[in-house]
């Protein structure tokens, strides 16, 4: 009887395959494939209509679009400089701790504990112009008797996810660069002050480019989750007022949810991802040729 | 171009004292090894002087200032450390040149200095690579470069070499010897390596525990080894320390066998000693230096042979402790051959048995 044998890494790598493709390759495709077609989730019909680059055309010629692609780049970039400057700040003070460091870097971890969602809806109501802390507190203090909007006025609303953002994050600089900041060997430290540097030109010198890959490492991981910002902003301010909090993924979310435009939610999902492939490679190199610097490559 | 002065210097972590009270002077261009085991302070004491380590209590002066609550960078010493301690992201050229760089010199004037050690090092085809692609010889020289560009009033050594191979430690003490010699500085050099201590030293400062046990020029402390712990740290291989009682001018052995005691030496009648010979002192008769004034012999059972060319180890038994005696123009020996020895009288010691305290007089 004839029987066909499956060479044996095959057989071994075959459930790995069947549950990557089931999982992930073929929603993958199906969604690729959508975005050539106008589906609209209310009229599945319209997923069987192939009508080519349209939908990538009307979304690369979208203002809208545009804006929340523009927001999404400001939000990473004011985000992730701030989380990396407080990161470090952060880390350096609790290297220098000696007594109840674990306790404290247990600590500096709660803000990542907590879900987006519920810190969306903690800040918004910090926020809230109204019934808001901060308002309030800025009243009770005199420092001013103005109502300010922090939600409502798009500079401030920003302002205030930005705020939301760095406090759930920041940790995860601290804890990468505190990581860091263990991995530097003694030696090269002490040479340096033997060689007449001040703490300043220590730090700048020799400590800053022992944990470049350590903030390059963070920098990525927080370049593709600020990349994909939705819960907190949905929550707070829903992308409003007006679409001048929108970004990209609460556009696309509203788009093919809420206007039910599957094929450009997809099509404009495709285009974004583009920007969290930059950033990973662009960040990954860096990474690369600041461990080149120490020598030690691979 | 300094002289380092230390003053009853202490160390203390927390409770535990591991430095106790050293003095010590150290003469401009000097060249003083601190050697010991690990653990007896030779390092810490090094770090102190550096000032990468509070001083407890004492003065440090290099020159004429006091240095004990400067930090490092205002002692202008330069500091050679055991694992190179460069700087991995920066070129050899920018090793080299960082302290005048941190220092604010200019452009030119670094260049000529980086370029001078260099040249003095050896180093000018390897100034463009980073320390990652040199090999662990050409890392200690940059080590070295980096320290002598400053030019400063003390350079400090820390077990610089106990990271290479013995082949090119042997040839880096040369080379440090040299150096020393061309730019006439202060050197402390910190090692657990009686060779390199013996080789390198115009002072050996031994130290144990803490404390400083013997100092002197490496001849002396050769010759007159003031405790057993120095006789045997000293000199390759150990001493031989044979316990036994004096008795009428005679150190008597567990096993009955006695040797005169040695002259300049005084022991009281009936006192426990321990009797010390070097291998160099204990000979074949035949195989020998020609004898001198004060001679003993006595037999002894070889049970093994160490030959090394020019001379063999010889090992045996005197009242059961193991003896070490050197042959020259070896010939052959089977184990289990008994020979008879030569002792030179005038290079043995004695040292009490108690304190391990020499009982030179």
């Amino acid at each position: 009887m004839f029987r066909y044998k499956l060479p044996p890494w095959l057989l071994l790598l075959l459930p790995a395959i069947i549950v990557l493709a089931a999982v992930v390759m073929l929603p993958l495709l199906l969604s690729l494939y959508s975005s050539f077609t106008p589906y609209r989730l209310t009229r599945p019909d319209s997923l069987f209509k192939w009508i080519g680059t349209y939908n990538y055309e009307k979304a690369l010629t979208d203002s809208k679009f545009w804006a929340a692609f523009g927001r999404t780049i400001v939000l990473l970039t004011i985000a992730l400089n701030l989380e990396m400057l407080l990161g470090l700040g952060l880390a350096l003070l609790v290297s220098k701790v000696t007594r109840g460091q674990r306790a404290l870097r247990t600590m500096m971890m709660f803000p990542m504990m907590f879900s987006p969602v519920l810190v969306g809806f903690q800040f918004k109501f910090i926020f809230n112009d109204n019934v808001g802390l901060v308002n309030n507190a800025l009243q009770s203090l005199g420092i001013t008797d103005q109502v300010i909007p922090w939600l409502v006025d798009g500079k401030l609303a920003m302002f205030s996810i930005i705020f939301a953002e760095v406090w759930t994050s920041t940790s995860v600089f601290a804890i990468l660069i505190l990581a860091g900041l263990y991995a530097i060997p003694k030696d090269p430290l002490e040479a340096a002050k033997v060689d007449g540097c001040t703490s300043w030109q220590t730090f700048r010198h020799i400590t800053l480019p022992f944990i470049m890959p350590f903030i390059y490492i963070a920098m990525a991981i927080r370049s593709l989750d600020v990349a994909r910002a939705y819960d907190i902003v949905q929550i707070m301010t829903n992308g409003g007022p007006a679409r001048r909090t929108e970004l990209l993924w609460t556009l696309i979310g509203r788009t093919g949810y809420v206007d039910a435009k599957m094929g450009y939610a997809n099509a404009m999902g495709y285009t974004s991802i583009f920007l969290a492939i930059f950033f990973t490679v662009y960040f990954f190199r860096k990474l690369t040729s600041a461990r080149n610097e120490l020598g030690m490559g691979g | 171009m300094a002289e380092v002065h230390l003053e009853k210097v202490v160390k203390k972590y927390g409770e535990l004292e591991v430095v106790h009270g050293i003095d010590l002077d150290i003469g401009h261009n000097e060249f003083v090894v601190f050697v010991g085991p690990s653990g007896c302070g030779k390092s810490t004491t090094l770090r102190m002087i550096a000032g990468l380590e509070n001083i407890s209590g004492g003065n440090i002066r290099i020159g004429d200032r006091v240095v004990n609550d400067l930090p490092p960078r205002a002692r202008n010493i330069s500091m050679v450390f055991q694992n190179y301690a460069l700087y991995p992201h920066m070129s050899v050229r920018e090793n080299l040149g960082f302290s005048l760089k941190i220092a604010g010199k200019d452009k030119a004037e670094i260049e000529a200095a980086v370029d001078e050690a260099a040249a003095i090092l050896s180093l000018t085809p390897l100034l463009d690579r980073k320390p990652g692609e040199l090999s662990g010889g050409q890392r200690q020289r940059v080590a070295m470069g980096r320290a002598i560009v400053r030019h400063p009033d003390v350079f400090l050594f820390d077990e610089p070499l106990s990271n290479l191979d013995a082949k090119l430690r042997t040839q880096m003490r040369v080379e440090i010897k040299k150096l020393h010699r061309k730019i006439k500085t202060t050197i402390i050099y910190v090692t657990h390596d009686q060779v390199e201590a013996m080789t390198l030293a115009d002072r050996i400062v031994i130290m144990r525990n803490g404390s400083i046990e013997q100092q002197g020029t490496p001849l002396e402390v050769f010759a007159n080894p003031v405790s057993t712990f120095v006789a045997t740290f000293i000199g390759s291989p150990p001493m031989n320390l044979i316990d036994g009682v004096v008795k009428g001018g005679q150190v008597v052995f567990s096993d009955g066998t006695s040797l005169p005691v040695p002259p300049r030496y005084s022991a009281a009648e009936g006192q426990r000693v321990q009797y010390g010979v070097r291998a160099d002192n204990i000979m074949p008769i035949g195989h020998a230096l020609p004898p001198e004034e004060h001679m003993a012999e006595l037999d002894m059972t070889v049970s093994l042979s160490e030959p090394l060319g020019t001379e063999t180890i010889l090992f045996g038994e005197i009242s059961d402790t193991e003896i070490q005696a050197k042959m020259l123009n070896p010939r052959p020996v089977e184990p289990g051959e008994t020979m008879r020895f030569q002792i030179t009288l005038d290079k043995c010691h004695l040292f009490d048995a108690e304190s391990g305290v020499s009982l030179r007089t």
